[in-house]
């Protein structure tokens, strides 16, 4: 049975730790969220494992709560970037800045570039 | 801790050690994936196999309390939940252009002009993020390689 | 149309929701007591009332037989899947290309195309990333393709798929578009051509 637990553990907390990696380098909020719900995931696996393991059924209410709070987690941040979004394109100059990033490598070039440096987007 | 001592334990134990796995998997993918589309597969698929399992063996261990019920509750509510947010994340990485064109075979939906033309953001990142990088650095161009890991 | 009934429509719109909602409450507590149905009934109703959801338009049958064969497809299906997707994971040479592709369905209802979309999340290779609700097209994206060839297996798992989801849970009138439209290619989504 030690072997069993030490096993399960044992990978449930490398796949928290891997997530944990995601969401430490990940580039783009949205790789956060994917890592952060994949964490709550394992987390609640974790308990749950612990429950089974014991025997021990206190920890199972949590792991309802924890469940449903990464659910709610992730989509209002996804929520939050698409208004990002929708707010972007209305406020009159999308079409403009489509023709400046696509000919001259001028005066919008570098502006983007150095977004892309900063939001780390090119993994 | 308990022992194993029945045949429905030997089930349990193996669901739980499955689904550990498979949450590890999860974790690996969501390391080695390289855009946000391909780790949503990772972080969906996987896991709610792997949680499906870890619940089914924590129903069988704690079989005869009332908690059952709520692993179920905490089974179905993975399965129904976990495809809504993949799908609400992956549709904002599409219109945000967080996506690895140069690892595409095809792009059906690719820049379809009456559907995207406005709805990306103004700040949206260049369509070649690795090549704009190089770009917009002469002098240390070779260091844009290793985006590709 | 009278206000009562109005008022019956509405109620039998929320009657699935209401049930499912006393049902999770059951669930919760863990053990089955008119306490427990009662005080559920009274939650329930104030979670309708408080938070209203839109009725859903064209209200969905159950076909028993095609419900198991569609439940028999999931497990099987998503087994498969994250199988699939744990060996791309940990595969020494790393994932192959992706693809985005389009999908025409032949469906036309809000609640089915959403559980479309659902288990489309959950088959093997896809996930949906977009839809074109008056077209009915659906954007998937693949995690792992060779060739076009593959593309087109994948087309033809997307339409399988949908064709189990609406003879599960589709009416008479959803089945019967079924049949009626033959597939078509769906090589170029309608919207390249209206620009």
């Amino acid at each position: 049975m030690t072997v069993v637990s030490v096993l399960t553990f044992a990978m449930l907390g490398g796949g928290v730790l891997l997530s944990l990696v995601r969401l430490a380098r990940g580039p783009s909020l949205l790789d956060r969220v994917v890592a952060t719900d994949a964490l709550l995931v394992i987390i609640s696996a974790g308990m749950a494992v612990f429950a089974a393991l014991t025997r021990n059924p206190t920890v199972v209410p949590v792991l309802v709560v924890v469940s449903l709070l990464g659910f709610v987690g992730s989509v209002s941040v996804a929520r939050y970037i698409g208004g990002m979004l929708l707010e972007s394109a209305n406020d009159g100059r999308p079409a403009a800045a489509e023709a400046g990033t696509a000919e001259p490598a001028g005066a919008a070039e570098p502006a983007a570039a150095g977004r892309t440096t900063t939001e780390g987007d090119r993994t | 801790m308990n022992d194993v001592d029945s045949v429905a334990d030997v089930i349990a134990v193996a669901c739980l050690l499955v689904g550990a796995f498979f949450c590890l998997t999860a974790g690996v993918g969501l390391v080695r994936f390289p855009d946000v589309l391909s780790r949503m597969h990772a972080g969906t698929k996987p896991q709610v196999v792997g949680v499906l399992l870890i619940m089914t063996g924590s129903a069988i261990r704690l079989v005869g309390s009332s908690v059952i019920w709520m692993l179920l509750l905490v089974a179905a509510f993975q399965l129904l939940t976990a495809p809504v947010s993949a799908h609400m994340v992956s549709r904002i990485a599409y219109r945000r252009r967080h996506v690895r064109r140069d690892l595409l075979l095809v792009d059906e939906l690719g820049g379809g002009p009456d559907l995207y033309r406005g709805d990306e953001p103004a700040d949206a990142p260049p369509e070649e993020p690795a090549q704009a990088f190089v770009e917009s650095q002469p002098d240390q161009g070779t260091g844009a390689g290793d985006g590709k890991a | 149309m009278t206000a009562s009934d109005v008022a019956v429509r509405r109620l039998r719109n929320q009657v699935p929701l209401l049930v499912s909602l006393v049902l999770v409450w059951n669930l919760l507590w863990g053990t089955w007591s008119w306490a427990n149905l009662i005080s559920g009934t009274v939650v329930a109703l104030a979670v309708t009332w408080l938070l209203p959801l839109p009725p859903v338009a064209g209200g969905a049958s159950f076909h028993p037989l095609a419900v198991v064969h569609f439940l028999g497809h999931l497990i099987r299906d998503l087994a498969l899947s994250s199988a699939q997707v744990a060996w791309d994971a940990i595969r020494p040479s790393g994932l192959r290309y992706g693809a985005i592709i389009s999908v025409q369905l032949r469906t036309d209802s809000d609640l089915l195309l959403t559980m479309i979309a659902e288990t489309l999340c959950l088959v093997p290779g896809s996930i949906v990333i977009d839809l074109d609700r008056e077209k009915r097209v659906f954007a998937l994206h693949l995690l792992s393709v060779r060739d076009d060839a593959e593309l087109e297996e994948q087309r033809v798992r997307v339409r399988a798929t949908e064709d189990r989801v609406v003879r599960a849970f589709g009416s008479a009138a959803d089945i019967a578009a079924l049949d009626q439209q033959p597939d078509q290619p769906a090589r170029r989504p309608a919207g390249r051509s209206t620009s």
